[in-house]
């Protein structure tokens, strides 16, 4: 280091330590900028977390006058609770259903549109539709279609000489139901990830893989496509998997919970905003945030990579 | 074994517009052919239509004799180097080398991620290896075999491309401007290693680039391609010394090749700003005359230039110069260096060298020509 | 040859025919009579049209329009919030320096993993021992605050050039200036998709109302849905349907109209 450095850096470092009334005003207004919407996450996230902590060590029931601390009873009571554990077998049993299909339907899908030239707006807009539409209003008109007797669905399976089936009152096939909804909404979101991962695929490599032998589609899938849409499949596969343990709406219209169909969230609600069971919703709550946050964990350190590259 | 190739009036056609049209060029076995031509010509089309990327409309495609035109890419046996260079980026440069191995020597089940590996004899994953060592070694790119090419250089991604082209014994090599996307000094490099890369391998080549020096340095014959027509095919010296047509004479050669109008008398004279130059030709009236810079010396009586700027390249000098008879003409000239040079604003007499001459006719084409008695004006 | 070129086509058909056939199904039964309703043919005109019926029962019998204005004021009201403070934050985040920057980035990327779901029930709490609940306040309030946004518009604000920030400054331009009027101008396609995303998002939300609001009146279209379908419980479907066809129309006409931005906007939720 030359003295001529040396000067440099220590005239760097006092510009830093003593801020110019310019830095000190820029200051300021990154603050002024920042402090609403820091206040709300205090508001709207801190603090219901740490509340949601406090709860979830207690006996709490909304409107009651007194509390008992019970340690980690509540947490115990939910491992026990033959209730909470068939909602969350149901849901990781719609989340096994929902996963694979959902993604490799939306792979699928996006494999097929991609190569369709003029009519791909079209499909686009047809396979994208479920994923807008109000699924409260859709849950209705599935409930209709799968009507033992009246809907369109078991008009066809009777048509190819087959038992009527009951979707919605046979209770081994609730959940494979709320699956099949499940599937539907989430393949054209899918697809639209998988498109955009398809586009970004250098056609060069397609075409030398074709030139190196790769005659069947098959071998360029494996040698090209598949490895190229890695990140793509990851970000699906989290995206899909958080959706489908939030699974709500369908259950609150079609089965309302009846002959052990609730699920994680569907529990949740119940016991926190119907049964008012405070304390032992808030440990439900913390099980249920736990799952979304180690299915999520990988992609947000993809994000932060992404925020400070 | 390298093998011919063979194309027999090919038309391609997007909608309305015909990007080809009608080629027809045969290229011996071993022979490096460079297509060349402005960026638009149809010479990258018409490589992809050799490899069998695109399909033509019209004609056929036959390669060692047999008729290809349907034929998938995969089943033509080409290998190709693209200008991306177009390398797997998930896979090692070892794994890149091996793909096209591994799609034409192992099954179905045997190429399969995780357990195609498991179903894969010994001998023939030992054979691979063997080969993909030696592609690697004739390359020198053994240190990077288990790199990904994301690791790499621009020159090193060249040539692990160039290995994954020769690790197979195809039928030729198809390049599509495999050195645009280097530097002037490693391009330079490259263009003798390819060379002699041809020369060791004996295969048959077939080079698209826009830049005629690469296409006069290295090939055996050019195709010199313009609107989707081969203007001439011809060795470089043919190319240089004997332009077809204006388009050939103008692209080939730097600096390039002076034109200057002309008038062609009744009985074929030519004659430029009055000038008899002592050259006759079959055409008449208003002709285009070529010649290049080195065609052109000084002559007491000749056309009359004002010096614009002299160029100095060492050996040689070029001067450009405006005609004083039309000062919206140029002429570029060749002067050996050592002697001192015009300073700009000079005037200078030159004649043209008649038998370094070409006309061509209005339509373009050139015309026979043949130096006689030069008549003073 | 020709047959197999044509499988694409037939797998996407067949694929699009399960995708849209609960739509079909909903606008179909939204217009016919009562005794057609369970006719199974996909036939789409009626033997006599019922459009007009089963529209103004659906109306009627729950104040739809109520529900529909419902859910614009709510919309609206998050929508506008959330692009107020958001775009302040994600500008300072972007290009200020201040003390618990750092801090606050990753407060944001941390805040993207949690789901509302998560945050019900304090938040039910806190609006209980205020006197809150069945308000339009308590059903935007907790998402006055958008992380998603913050980190979207952080992204794109980062790309904007500190020259032109720079020149700004020394043209007189102030601070809030800036953020608005050149920095979120130059992010308008980030702007129209998180619109795209929170409408959507919002419009299509069941589980908060469900918790916050009792009332009719106040309900939003999901919510006023479960309350119609509770209602009408099997009796008339044609009404149901037009009911469902009455939510569900204006986001597919808007989806109609601006399929990219729709798109872009949807599938950007993937990082939430």
């Amino acid at each position: 280091m030359s003295t001529a450095d040396i000067q440099h850096s220590t005239a760097v470092a006092k510009r830093r330590a003593t801020t110019t009334p310019r830095e000190a005003r820029m200051l300021r207004k990154g603050l002024l900028f920042a402090a609403p919407a820091s206040l709300l996450l205090v508001l709207i996230y801190l603090l219901p977390l740490i509340m949601l902590g406090g709860f979830s060590v207690t006996d709490y029931t909304l409107g009651a006058l007194r509390w008992n601390f019970v340690g980690i009873d509540n947490f115990t009571a939910a491992f026990a609770d033959p209730v909470f554990m068939r909602a969350l077998w149901n849901t990781v049993l719609y989340a096994l259903i929902v996963i694979p299909c959902g993604i490799f339907g939306g792979l699928g899908v996006a494999l097929l549109v991609h190569a369709r030239k003029r009519s791909r707006g079209f499909w686009e807009f047809a396979y994208f539709l479920p994923v807008t539409a109000t699924l409260v209003a859709m849950a209705t008109v599935w409930q209709f279609l799968l009507h033992p007797t009246l809907g369109p669905v078991n008009a066809v399976i009777s048509f190819f000489g087959a038992a009527p089936v009951s979707f919605l009152g046979n209770p081994s096939l609730l959940i494979p139901t709320l699956a099949m909804i499940g599937i539907w909404q989430v393949i054209g979101f899918n697809m639209v990830l998988f498109l955009a991962g398809l586009t970004a695929i250098p056609q060069d490599l397609q075409e030398a893989a074709r030139l190196d032998g790769a005659k069947n589609p098959i071998d360029r899938f494996f040698t090209v496509t598949w490895p190229l849409l890695g990140p793509t499949t990851m970000f699906v596969t989290v995206t899909t998997s958080i959706t489908a343990f939030k699974v709500f709406e369908t259950v609150a219209v079609l089965t309302k919970g009846r002959a052990g169909s609730e699920t994680l969230l569907y529990a949740l609600y119940l016991e926190g905003f119907d049964y008012s069971n405070t304390g032992y919703a808030a440990a439900l709550t913390l099980i249920f945030l736990l799952i979304v946050l180690v299915l999520s964990i990988g992609q947000t350190l993809h994000l932060e990579k992404k925020v400070h590259y | 074994m390298p093998q011919s190739i063979q194309l027999s009036h090919i038309t391609k056609g997007f909608g309305t517009t015909h990007v080809l049209q009608g080629i027809d060029l045969t290229i011996e076995p071993g022979e490096f052919v460079s297509l060349v031509g402005m960026s638009g010509c149809g010479k990258s089309t018409l490589l992809r239509v050799i490899a069998g990327l695109e399909s033509p409309t019209e004609g056929q495609v036959h390669i060692g004799g047999v008729d290809v035109t349907q034929d998938d890419p995969s089943d033509r046996n080409l290998a190709m180097v693209f200008q991306s260079y177009a390398l797997y980026p998930h896979m090692t440069v070892r794994q890149n080398i091996a793909t096209p191995l591994r799609m034409r020597q192992l099954s179905l089940r045997q190429r399969l991620p995780l357990i195609g590996k498991l179903l894969t004899p010994a001998p023939l994953r030992r054979a691979i290896d063997t080969a993909v060592a030696e592609a690697a070694d004739s390359l020198q790119i053994s240190a990077l075999l288990d790199r990904k090419p994301g690791q790499l250089s621009g020159g090193q991604r060249q040539r692990v491309a160039l290995a994954r082209a020769l690790v197979r014994n195809p039928a030729a090599f198809l390049m599509d401007e495999p050195l645009s996307n280097l530097d002037a000094k490693l391009r330079a490099h490259m263009r003798e290693e390819l060379v002699s890369l041809h020369k060791s391998l004996g295969a048959t080549f077939i080079y698209v680039t826009h830049d005629q020096i690469e296409a006069m340095t290295m090939s055996d014959r050019i195709a010199l391609m313009s609107g989707g027509q081969i203007a001439q095919v011809g060795t470089p010296d043919q190319l240089y010394h004997a332009p077809a047509t204006l388009t050939v004479a103008r692209f080939i050669g730097s600096p390039t090749i002076n034109l200057l109008p002309a008038e062609a008398d009744g009985a074929g004279r030519v004659r430029v700003f009055g000038h008899d130059i002592g050259l006759t030709t079959t055409a008449r009236g208003p002709v285009t005359l070529g010649v290049r810079a080195e065609g052109l010396h000084d002559a007491p009586q000749g056309l009359r230039l004002t010096v614009l700027r002299c160029e100095n390249h060492g050996a040689d000098r070029f001067v450009s110069c405006a005609l004083c008879d039309d000062d919206t003409q140029r002429v570029t000239l060749r002067q050996s260096a050592p002697t001192p040079g015009p300073a700009v604003g000079d005037h200078m007499q030159i004649g043209i060298d008649a038998r370094a001459a070409h006309v061509f006719d209005a339509d373009g084409n050139r015309c026979r020509t043949q130096a006689c008695q030069q008549v003073a004006a | 040859m020709s047959v197999t070129r044509y499988i694409p086509h037939m797998v996407l058909t067949l694929g699009a025919g399960i995708m849209l056939l609960p739509f079909y199904w909903m606008g179909l039964t939204a217009i016919r009579p009562p005794a057609e309703v369970f006719d199974l043919t996909l036939w789409p005109i009626p033997k006599t049209l019922a459009a007009a019926e089963n529209f103004t029962q659906a109306a009627t019998s729950v104040p739809m329009a109520r529900f529909m204005l419902n859910g614009v004021i709510v919309c609206a009201g998050i929508l506008l919030v959330q692009v107020v403070t958001a775009v302040p934050c994600a500008y300072a985040l972007a290009k200020l320096r201040f003390p618990g920057r750092r801090l606050l980035l990753a407060t944001v990327i941390a805040a993207l993993c949690v789901p509302m779901q998560a945050l019900a029930l304090p938040l039910f709490v806190g609006l209980a021992k205020a006197q809150m609940l069945n308000t339009y306040f308590a059903m935007m309030a907790p998402f006055f605050v958008s992380v998603f946004a913050i980190f979207l518009f952080h992204q794109s604000f980062r790309s904007y050039p500190d020259e032109i920030i720079d020149a700004a400054r020394m043209d007189g331009f102030s601070e809030m200036d800036i953020c608005w009027g050149l920095v979120l101008r130059g992010s308008l396609p980030a702007l129209s998709a998180f619109a795209v995303f929170s409408i959507v998002a919002h419009w299509n939300d069941l589980y908060w109302p469900m918790i916050v609001i009792t009332k009719t009146e106040l309900a939003p279209p999901p919510l006023g849905m479960l309350f119609f379908s509770d209602a009408e419980t099997g009796a008339n479907y044609g009404a149901l349907m037009a009911g469902a066809t009455l939510i569900t129309a204006p986001i597919v006409i808007c989806f109609l109209l601006a399929r990219k931005q729709f798109i872009a906007g949807i599938t950007m939720s993937g990082v939430k």
